[in-house]
């Protein structure tokens, strides 16, 4: 524990020091120096409690009150710590060649900010004490904050991170109150509470869940408590979306899980809300996705997408602990878990790559974009890789965490009794709907920003990035290749990570296990077969076309010459079928200029897709609450003194209160 | 011994044949309009051609677009080494949980088409690449719903497993969930292979630019490919059709076999026959014929959930 304590330390030291570094140059590499080594340090005793499965903790008495400086690395949390340490270590080499494009700021404080997230990240997953805990959940969503108003000069920015800071406490209010009260229930506030389940009773542990998914959801992004999402992504500079969409935002997944773990007396409609909500939020999320015109607002709501999917896997899992289906239960979570791994990877890849793409070109707008593959080719292969695997396809790392979650729902389905099939199935369902429309979404992203010609002068100009980020963005695509392979080998470790959860019969388990493994070690060699035989074909290919000539032309345009760029195919067009299908939801708004005379002068179309739930929920609360907010102002003069009566007021009646 | 023949006789026997389900289809739509029609055999001409010749490649394609039909063709054989012939003899790949590998390895050939058509910056394959994503993101919850109907009903979750739990008995218990299953398979079939009324094969103009116009620009070996691959989609939506609905399970393999590839070539000339018969849909009501397969797929599941 020392060793994981120290390597924070080196973090949070290093960060602290490229504040007063000032060279801009060295800044940030110091910082990120500082989070590859804390990380490696920090990430030795991780790996050793994963192989052995032997928890370590330490608990040192602490002077605030109720607090304990109490912390433990246990197979849980060394799951959620290696995206945390790995990904983030990556992110941070990224971050070296991104932030060269703000030559004239000063970059100590965004060094300072994104070490103390990785720090309070890694805090918030080992700390077993409430307020220890709370700590560090303030310092993650704090220093985030801080990171995503980075380009503050913009209006939108300070806009999208007033939400995010609103959004953020509204979930910690709700932490607050799930922590007194396991406090209060518990008698203790370090994370083994005993006895919560005989002074709460089967209501009060219910309501401790329900706290605990509206607090830890909204981190995550559960719809409708998503909405700083999409608003903070884009505002954010990139290296930031992708530690905040392909880390933090597991956070909130770790506390839902975390939760589960130490609540009692399970019920099963935990595991429904959890797949009703993880389907709704897949769903529109992905649908949301399918939606947008900027490329990073529309990978924020693929997030949103796959907390869905993380959630569906988390509600199988407590479904099956709830009713005693074994097999539900283990592979449920561990197809959460490994969804939730894989998804970080892919996810900052694919973040990386559009910060690529704004920072060549300048815009995030995909449909002033295209052909960028010509232009950056690098980019682009490993951007293509993170496509495949974000849709879930083999042989990449994203289907192996669908697969287990599809099995776990097709076996439930199919030996379970009539309650079960009916969640399991419409999992299934649920999984393959979003499965189809994340395809669409992604092939769209894909397509219309790197293939076909430059739509603007802005994509025809784009360069290749810096070798930092080309680097960052192929470690990350080669480990969704090599997780997609060795799946296997990496089931057993987080099979015997989540059998904690559930503290069900091991020996029982194990054929099934077994059995899995044995499935997954078929994908593995199909997967394998699948590359040879692409390669196969390849040389074929070439055998067949060289005894012939290849000749190369524009592309087919129907014998009408002068086409235009323009003329393409656009992020807009493509999802129209599908976005008008289910507009009843989507909501788009749309202006079109009416084609009047015959020969038609100029004519012009916009589209765009707010987001649901902040237009028509949020903003109706807010505005009301403005109005009574703004009916308190009398008490508000400016005058410091005043304030300090109103303090010292606050004091007074609080002691009388005690000394009543 | 028996097993390991079985297992690669099922895919050469479709690499053989598949191409033959496109003539067979091509020549009922021909009786059915009282022509002579092409030989049976022509897609085997045309394949052989189309591998002899050179190819055109668009100069804004990259390698995405050269690699596209190769990835589509590798994946289908792969899909094609996953879904065994009707009777439920085990396939290359047959573990439990293989039809989710066979549905997302068809999901990454549509991915890389799709992607390929979108490489030659051409309106006409954008149309195509954006109506394929929408109509097959509505086929993949009716086929999964389906199969889940079938795994229910047959306690199994593999296709060999659900192929030979089909038996005599298990249609009467069960008939209802496995027409409604067929039902919805059918209309999948008919959507994954661009078939009337969702698509016509046989042209690429505006009004069907789907399948066909997304490989416009695709020449020689590489349009082999994409042909050879589409027959062979058939020929899997065929298997998996059949293999819910032929209660052949437990007959010898010298008689199951060619049972089931006759089935196949039957389906082939239901295929023709809706084809001649019936007219495409506007493109506004394919959603709802999609619709219409999850309803069935979801009415089948509630039988099987009956019983």
């Amino acid at each position: 524990m020392p060793t994981f304590l120290a390597g924070m330390c080196i973090i949070a030291l290093a960060g602290f020091l490229s504040l007063f570094i000032k060279n801009e140059k060295y800044c940030v590499k110091f910082g990120a120096a500082g989070v590859i080594l804390g990380s490696i340090i920090a990430l030795i005793p991780t790996v050793k409690v994963l192989l052995f499965c032997n928890p370590i903790s330490l608990a040192i008495p602490w002077h605030v009150p109720f607090g304990e400086f109490y912390v433990e690395i246990d197979s849980i949390s060394s799951l959620f710590l290696l995206p945390v340490l790995a990904v983030s270590s990556i992110i941070s080499i990224y971050a070296c060649g991104y932030m060269t494009a703000y030559k004239d700021r000063r970059l100590g404080m965004p060094t300072f900010f994104f070490n103390m997230l990785v720090c309070g990240m890694a805090m918030v997953v080992v700390s077993r004490n409430s307020i220890l805990f709370l700590v560090s959940w303030e310092i993650m969503s704090l220093a985030s904050y801080f990171l995503v108003t980075f380009d503050d000069e913009h209006e939108s920015v300070r806009q999208a991170g007033w939400i995010y800071i609103i959004a953020t406490h509204i979930g910690t209010a709700f932490l607050l109150t799930f922590f007194i009260l396991l406090g209060k229930y518990s008698g203790s506030e370090n994370f083994d509470y005993p006895g919560i389940f005989n002074n709460a009773g089967p209501f009060g542990t219910s309501i401790l869940f329900i706290l605990a998914l509206i607090g830890f959801g909204t981190k995550a992004g559960i719809m409708p408590l998503h909405v700083w999402l999409p608003e903070a992504h884009p505002a954010a500079p990139s290296h930031v979306s992708a530690i905040m969409s392909g880390v933090m935002i597991k956070m909130g997944i770790y506390g839902i899980i975390r939760t589960i773990y130490i609540l009692p007396g399970i019920e099963a409609w935990w595991g429904w809300l959890l797949i009703g909500s993880g389907a709704i939020t897949g769903i529109l999320g992905v649908l949301f996705a399918l939606a947008q015109h900027d490329i990073k607002r529309m990978l924020a709501y693929s997030s949103v997408e796959n907390i869905g999917i993380i959630l569906i896997g988390i509600g199988l899992g407590v479904i099956g602990i709830a009713r005693g289906s074994q097999i539900l239960a283990i592979f449920g979570f561990a197809g959460a878990i490994l969804h939730v791994i894989n998804h970080s990877i892919f996810k900052s890849l694919l973040f990386m790559g559009a910060g690529a793409v704004l920072h060549s070109t300048g815009t995030r707008y995909m449909d002033l974009l295209g052909g960028l593959i010509k232009r950056m080719p690098k980019t682009a292969g490993a951007f293509v890789i993170g496509t495949i695997a974000i849709c879930g396809l083999p042989p990449f790392n994203g289907f192996i965490g669908e697969f287990i979650l599809y099995y776990a729902s097709f076996f439930g389905a199919v030996t379970d009794g009539l309650e079960l099939v009916v969640t399991t199935v419409s999992s299934i369902a649920s999984l393959a709907v979003i499965g189809g429309f994340a395809l669409a979404a992604f092939s769209k992203v894909f397509g219309i920003v790197f293939l076909g010609e430059p739509r603007t002068i802005k994509a025809s100009e784009a360069h290749e990035v810096n070798g930092q980020m080309r680097f960052a963005m192929w470690i990350l695509a080669a480990l969704c290749i090599i997780l997609g392979l060795a799946a296997p080998l990496i089931l057993p470790v987080i099979i015997s990570a989540v059998s904690g959860i559930s503290s069900l019969d091991n020996d029982q388990i194990a054929t099934h296990i077994d059995n899995l493994q044995k499935v997954l070690g078929f994908i593995s060699i199909a997967s394998i077969i699948f590359i040879i035989l692409a390669g196969a074909l390849l040389l074929l290919r070439r055998k067949l076309l060289a005894k012939h000539t290849v000749a190369q032309t524009s592309t087919w345009d129907c014998g009408y010459i002068g086409s235009s760029s323009r003329m393409q195919y656009t992020s807009s067009s493509f999802s129209q079928p599908i976005v008008d299908m289910f507009k009843s939801v989507l909501f788009s708004k749309s202006k079109k200029v009416q084609i009047k005379q015959l020969f038609p002068q100029q004519a012009q179309f916009e589209s765009h897709t707010p987001d649901v739930s902040s237009e028509y929920l949020y903003r109706p609360i807010f505005k009301w609450v403005d109005v009574i907010i703004s009916k308190m102002r009398w008490v508000q003069y400016g005058v410091v003194q005043m304030y300090v009566l109103y303090i010292a007021i606050t004091l007074i009646i609080l002691l009388i209160w005690k000394l009543r | 011994m028996t097993e390991l023949i079985l297992k690669v006789i099922q895919p050469l026997a479709a690499l053989l044949l598949a191409p033959m389900l496109l003539g067979i289809i091509n020549r009922v739509k021909a009786k059915f309009a009282g022509r002579k029609g092409q030989p049976i055999l022509q897609t085997y001409y045309d394949l052989w051609r189309l591998f002899h010749k050179g190819a055109v490649y668009s100069n804004t394609t990259s390698w995405i677009f050269r690699v596209a039909p190769i990835i589509c063709f590798a994946a289908i054989i792969l899909t094609l080494m996953i879904v065994p012939l009707a009777g439920g003899n085990r396939s290359v790949f047959s573990f439990s949980g293989d039809l989710i590998l066979a549905a997302y390895f068809l999901g990454l050939m549509r991915f890389f088409i799709v992607i390929g058509a979108l490489d030659t910056g051409s309106s006409f394959e954008g149309m195509g690449s954006s109506r394929e994503v929408h109509f097959s993101a509505l086929a993949e919850p009716a086929l999964f719903i389906a199969l889940a109907a079938m795994a229910r009903q047959t306690s199994s979750i593999s296709f060999s497993g659900i192929f030979s739990a089909v038996t005599p008995h298990m249609w009467a218990g069960g008939c209802a969930t496995i027409l409604l299953a067929s039902a919805a398979m059918i209309i999948v079939l008919v959507t994954e292979n661009a078939r009337i009324p969702v698509d016509d094969p046989n042209t690429h103009l505006e009004l069907t630019m789907i399948h066909e116009v997304m490989v416009l620009d695709n020449s020689g070996p590489d349009f082999g490919f994409i042909l050879y691959g589409a027959a062979i989609k058939l020929w899997i939506f065929a298997s998996i059709l059949t293999g819910i609905l032929l209660p052949i399970n437990g007959l010898p393999f010298i008689i199951s076999i060619p049972l089931s590839i006759i089935s196949i070539f039957i389906v082939s000339i239901i295929v023709g026959v809706i084809e001649s018969s019936i007219a495409r849909l506007r493109l506004i009501s394919v959603p709802n014929l999609l619709l219409t397969a999850i309803s069935l797929a979801i009415l089948s599941l509630v039988f099987a959930l009956r019983s």
